[in-house]
């Protein structure tokens, strides 16, 4: 298991959150849609033209651009 | 001993609401043992008793690492609770009801109240509560604490609770947090026996509409396939509800009205009937297709596909300073700019909401449309018509896209994008009715004010001074119009259209009316008149000119409201008149100079 970003998963390759980086507002609306440490997170599709991640984290499809992914820790199977 | 109730449930549930319809105006900050951060606490009368309320802070898990359910922790080992409140969003009870069990199982009394159950009730979610409160072994009742309902019922099962059960002990307090997989399967099962979630897709089938609807390649394509079919829709229905409409109007008209011609005097009968009835029956006419935009719109956003045309949108948006989310708003001032301003509320950025707001009236409404419509029909070929229409839009788009890039240094956006995609939703007929009618509603009540004014507005305008020929160029109106000659010649207006221009300031659908005023015709006899007045390179700089100069009284009335700021209003029109003029001059200039 290695600690990445969750930019850095590969589509379908699930990790487990660990950490939240991101200034508080922020980081309450991550939390508020689901992203808590130790829940699950997988990433299911790119937007063309460097556009937002699809995230699905527990039932819940979430979009979010990739540098702000960027600010989510996650354990990945190597 | 004064017993205690203490109130838990996520944030933006309406909690603190629902507090203050419990404890009125006796709420004071305080205090308490084992935490180290003030809450707002109160002392009430229930049923004879005196009762503590405390009002802890939001969170989302028991076992959360926030600061805020640290505090609850500590709050609950710290301090005797007889009863605990919790509160829930009726309208988000799946992703709410794990909290909800994990507090029941605490080994506390326990209460649930489900706000906003009005809302609920609206987007079609049932509950069975006599199932729920099985489930979780406490008492649910369903409350909307924003209008009062169902609150006495609340306090009245708060008061029995507190009675029926013995004071409890912060010992007897068992550490017994289920594990949260556990509570989650159970959450599920409990929600499938008691409540009933409006028809949504399963998510199998949401997965795979979104692999074509989100395709890399399709994607896009599609989403402008499924514009287009919406626009077909609202103008194949909308055209002959129009029709009816006016059809109506003008009967009514004969049948009512000009009966009073010998009753009322001259100026009077002008002015009530020529003036404020026919000024009002164009723009009357128009609001089934206003109406038909505002259902289509609810029917994208309730259906889930807003957040998908987000996501197509968002990586062009964010090059510009917006957001997919811009994108979205920016179309549906296509329908009418109004709602479309009124949308930008859930942003939170007030750079982003701004430049949002800027570009916004660039989009070319259904009430401009009905200008460029008859112009287009009326002086150019049907061949030539639709390819004017059609630049028309790419140019709505380019000034709007182009705005953005000129102002998004001053204002972009620093919030992050960060949107739920939601299982496709079929809306029901109702649902997608009554919010269409809500925000028609709204909009009709604060249009209709402006448009009243403006209509009696140009009758004034065109029939004073009383000696001067109505609509001539020695009425006030054509006064205003000579001044502004000089100003607009060069890009091809001349003092009539002039005057048509001012009073298009105040609502677009005017426009077709002040025309009819100045020109003495309507209808086919004023669109062969205005072949005569003006050839195809004049009406499209008028055209131009129009799509881009201001926007209608209501659009900037909304757009002070929205933005809070005078300051922001007055850079909003002053751009547009100058971006217009500018648009207008090298296009009639040009075309001149090419020969045309």
């Amino acid at each position: 298991m290695t600690m990445v970003r969750l930019s850095e998963l590969a589509m379908g390759q699930p990790g487990i959150i660990e950490d939240l980086d991101a200034e508080e507002p922020f980081r309450q609306r991550l939390q508020a849609l689901g992203f808590r440490i130790g829940k699950q997170v997988r990433p299911i599709r790119q937007a063309l033209f460097g556009g937002p991640l699809q995230v699905q984290v527990g039932s819940v499809n979430i979009i979010l651009r990739r540098h702000d992914a960027a600010q989510i820790y996650v354990w990945a199977e190597c | 001993m004064l017993k205690r109730i203490a109130l838990l449930g996520m944030p933006n549930t309406g909690k603190s609401t629902f507090f203050n319809r419990l404890t009125g105006a006796s709420a004071r900050i305080g205090n308490w043992p084992g935490i180290t951060v003030d809450l707002l606490g109160a002392k009430i009368l229930l049923g004879g008793d005196l009762v503590e309320v405390v009002d802890l802070p939001g969170l989302y898990d028991l076992h959360g690492f926030a600061e805020d359910e640290q505090v609850v922790r500590r709050f609950l080992q710290s301090n005797p609770v007889d009863l605990l409140c919790i509160i829930l969003n009726a309208t988000q009870i799946d992703q709410q009801l794990p909290l909800a069990l994990q507090l029941c199982r605490l080994g506390l009394p326990a209460a649930v109240v489900l706000n906003m159950a009005d809302e609920a009730e609206r987007l079609g979610i049932r509950f069975d509560p006599v199932a729920l409160a099985a489930g979780l072994g406490s008492p649910v009742g369903l409350i909307s604490a924003k209008y009062g309902q169902g609150c006495a019922e609340a306090r009245d099962t708060l008061r029995r609770m507190l009675n029926q059960r013995p004071a409890a002990d912060t010992q007897a307090l068992q550490a017994n947090f289920a594990a949260d997989d556990a509570l989650i399967a159970e959450a599920e099962t409990l929600l499938a026996r008691a409540v009933t979630m409006p028809r949504m897709l399963e998510a199998g089938l949401s997965e795979r509409i979104d692999r074509i609807a989100l395709h890399p390649v399709l994607g896009i394509p599609l989403f402008f396939l499924a514009l287009f079919l919406l626009f077909q829709a609202v103008y194949t229905l909308g055209g002959p509800l129009q029709d009816g409409m006016a059809w109506l109007l003008e009967h009514f008209r004969d049948w009512a009205l000009l009966p009073l011609q010998s009753i009322l005097p001259g100026w009077l009968y002008g002015l009530l009937v020529e003036g404020l009835y026919d000024g009002l029956g164009t723009v009357a006419s128009f609001v089934p297709v206003i109406v038909l935009f505002f259902l289509g719109m609810a029917l994208v956003e309730d259906s889930g596909y807003l957040s998908r045309i987000a996501f197509l949108m968002d990586a062009l948006m964010a090059k510009l300073g917006l957001d997919g989310r811009s994108f979205v708003m920016l179309l549906m001032g296509f329908g009418c700019n109004v709602p479309a301003l009124m949308g930008t509320r859930v942003m939170r950025s007030r750079g982003l909401r701004l430049l949002t707001l800027l570009i916004i009236p660039f989009s070319l409404c259904s009430a401009r449309l009905q200008v460029f419509v008859f112009l287009s029909t009326a002086l150019f070929t049907s061949s030539q018509a639709p390819l004017v229409l059609f630049t028309l839009y790419v140019v709505s788009f380019l000034t709007a896209f182009g705005t953005a890039l000129l102002f998004k240094n001053g204002l972009g956006s620093t919030e992050p994008l960060l949107i739920e995609l939601p299982p496709y939703r079929l809306p029901t007929l109702k649902q997608v009715g009554l919010r269409g009618w809500r925000e028609v509603h709204h909009f009709l009540s604060r249009a209709s004010r402006f448009i009243v004014a403006g209509v009696v507005m140009i009758w004034l305008l065109t029939h004073l001074p009383p000696s001067a020929a109505v609509g001539g160029s020695e009425t006030l109106a054509g006064i205003f119009g000579g001044w502004l000659e000089p100003l607009l010649q060069p890009i091809g207006i001349d003092q009539r259209m002039a005057v048509v221009l001012l009073f298009g300031f105040v609502a677009k659908e005017i426009v077709l009316g002040a025309m009819a005023v100045v020109y003495g015709l309507e209808g086919d006899a004023l669109a062969q008149l205005m072949t005569q007045q003006m050839d195809g390179v004049q009406a499209f700089s008028f055209m131009l000119f129009t799509l881009i100069y201001t926007p209608c009284l209501s659009t900037i009335a909304t757009l002070r409201s929205e933005s809070k700021s005078l300051a922001f209003t007055g850079v909003s029109i002053g751009w547009s008149l100058a971006l217009a003029w500018l648009l207008s001059f090298l296009f009639y200039q040009s075309a001149r100079w090419l020969g045309y």
